[in-house]
């Protein structure tokens, strides 16, 4: 858990980056720092690992205030991935993914081990990568491997600074997915900085919106887009915020509330789609016309009904006028 | 690029014809006899060459690089100004008002020709030590004090490894001047194959002139050529692409 009380940075008397920040980040919660450039998420991140200093304020990490810790044991006790993935040229991938490990004075077996297992969580073969060198990966894998050298000591708390920021979008969505599925297994308190809206949603257990070193709303991603707070944040996630929303809503929630079609079975050009996938996908699927008809299928692939345009409009209206509160479980 | 290739080619192999020529026309003309019938006092030129620009380089290099880390450090980097005016002020002197300038201080001999020649060759090692680590990107080094490296880890194990290409080539440069410079330790009784290159040019004996100055071209070239060698053992593999691009 990571709690900031009345935190505030000033590097100048007229340049105060953050301004007085209250904030709980709960156990194994991702909440994404959000906001226009230049509004403190960075430095209000660099707060935890003392990367920054903290003017006035205090930060607790697991109940204990950061200050009182010694910096290089609080740093080695919390993972820090940056956007520029910051890999070590030097130095291989075994050897940067070990790093804190190695300052923690892990045994080789240990490290070998840790290694392996950390390669699998993104899916890259670790005896073909080990002795391989950074600039000898895609920008894509250079990342991931930036993020899992961030997981290698098993710390308790993560710092990210928008750490898929430089990758294309499609490798970025692969990114994201493959991530999330890891701290579901991980379970770790993260912390995130992104400025892009619909990274936020996906990613974000809570999302705080910043402007100008100051918080304007701290909530889930559907409540911030159901019942933003003041004018800047439903500025902010704009106009299509209720389309947006829909991404954080599975046709499972839908079926839920308002029922499916039944499935016609004179329309012989259908298509289909899992019962799990989110509203999104499902309109766009719709609105594109991909098929005359879209069936729905439960997780033992059996079809369970249809779905139409018609079906997420009303569902849409419910959430708008938020008489609808569905958990963002999917 | 194939025909890149075959001009390089056509060119190296020209100037091996010249160099090959260049040595027959001397053996045919006996200017290298000097270092057989006296070659007691041509190893003697020999080593105190060698003496000269291994002193003077190794005290340059134990003072500028630990110096170009001490500069770059954050507490001192305020001062970096400062220093690189007296450092580029220091380049500007040629050698041989340094040269001068010892003799009124230390007298002549081989002290002085090795302290001057210490002088001159700080300077490009400090500069690309400087350089070598100021080039290190930054993210790099804030991504090491997030994991929790302390200062002496950063500076050895991130810093120091990427800019070992810089800083060797730092030392290449100064050594393989160096080794040019040495022949004027002669002008201050410092010894060295300049005695046989001045006496050369004094007396319009070409053998002396090129038994003296074909060794101090060799010389250069030896030392350049196994300070590359070095470098492919010191430089780290991942580095190098980036190092060589
Ligand atoms: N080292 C520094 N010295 C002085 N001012 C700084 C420093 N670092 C950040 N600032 C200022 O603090 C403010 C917040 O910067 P910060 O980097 O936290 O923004 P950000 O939200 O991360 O922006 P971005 O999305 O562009 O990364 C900016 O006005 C910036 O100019
Ligand atoms: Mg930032």
């Amino acid at each position: 858990m990571i709690a900031f009380n009345h935190v505030t940075k000033s590097f100048s008397e007229d340049n105060i980056a953050v301004k007085d920040v209250n904030l709980t980040v709960e156990k194994g919660h991702i909440v994404v720092l959000l906001g226009p450039s230049g509004c403190g998420k960075t430095t209000l991140l660099r707060m935890v690992n003392r990367l920054e200093s903290i003017s006035n304020g205090e930060i607790m990490i697991n109940n204990k205030n950061s200050m009182e810790l010694d910096a290089i044991e609080l740093r080695r006790n919390i993972g820090y991935v940056i956007q520029s993935n910051g890999l070590f040229p030097n130095m291989t991938i075994e050897d940067n993914v070990m790093i804190v490990p190695d300052l923690l004075g892990w045994s080789k077996q240990k490290k070998r081990e840790r290694f392996t297992y950390l390669m699998k969580l993104i899916g890259l073969d670790a005896q073909d990568y080990r002795k391989r060198y950074p600039h000898e990966l895609s920008g894509g894998q250079q990342q991931r491997i930036g993020v899992i050298r961030a997981l290698a000591a098993d710390p308790p708390v993560m710092l990210m600074d928008e750490p898929f920021g430089a990758l294309d979008p499609i490798i970025r969505e692969k990114i994201q997915d493959e991530f999330l599925q890891i701290q579901r297994e991980v379970k770790k308190t993260i912390l995130f900085v992104s400025h892009d809206i619909d990274e936020a949603i996906k990613m974000a257990d809570k999302i705080v919106l910043m402007r100008d070193g100051e918080i304007m709303q701290y909530d889930t991603p559907s409540e911030m887009l159901a019942h933003p707070k003041n004018e800047y944040v439903s500025k902010f996630f704009g106009k299509d915020r209720a389309l947006k929303s829909l991404s954080l809503h599975t046709v499972k929630n839908l079926q839920d509330i308002i029922g499916l079609a039944p499935i016609d079975a004179t329309i012989r050009d259908t298509k289909t789609i899992h019962v799990h996938q989110d509203l999104r996908t499902t309109l766009s699927m719709l609105m594109n016309q991909e098929a005359d008809q879209v069936v729905v299928t439960n997780d033992q692939d059996e079809n369970i009904g249809s779905i139409t345009i018609d079906h997420v409009q009303k569902y849409l209206h419910f959430e708008i006028k938020g008489e609808l509160s569905v958990s963002q479980e999917g | 690029m194939n025909s890149k290739k075959l001009i390089a080619y056509s060119v190296r192999l020209v100037l091996y014809a010249l160099v090959i020529l260049f040595f027959g026309w001397i053996i045919k003309n006996h200017y290298f006899d000097y270092i057989f019938s006296e070659s007691s006092t041509f190893l003697v030129l020999m080593r105190q060459h060698i003496e000269l620009v291994v002193v003077s380089s190794v005290i340059a290099i134990i003072i500028a690089i630990p110096a170009g880390i001490l500069i770059t450090r954050p507490k001192f980097r305020k001062a970096e100004w400062v220093v690189s005016i007296i450092v580029n002020f220091l380049q500007t002197i040629p050698n041989l008002a340094v040269l001068a300038l010892m003799i009124s201080v230390l007298g002549i001999g081989f002290k002085t020709a090795v302290f001057a020649l210490f002088l001159y060759s700080i300077l490009p090692i400090f500069r690309n030590t400087v350089a070598g680590l100021d080039s290190i990107d930054k993210n790099l080094i804030d991504a090491a004090k997030g994991m929790g490296m302390k200062p002496s880890q950063i500076l050895f194990r991130i810093e120091l490894p990427n800019a070992v290409y810089s800083i060797l080539a730092g030392v290449r440069t100064a050594v393989v001047l160096n080794i040019g410079t040495a022949a004027l330790a002669y002008v201050i009784g410092g010894g060295g194959l300049g005695v046989w290159i001045f006496t050369g040019i004094q007396l319009f004996d070409n053998g002396y002139l090129l038994s003296g100055a074909i060794p101090v071209t060799l010389l250069a070239i030896l030392a350049d050529y196994l300070l590359r060698k070095l470098e492919n053992v010191l430089v780290p593999k991942g580095s190098r692409r980036e190092a060589n691009t």
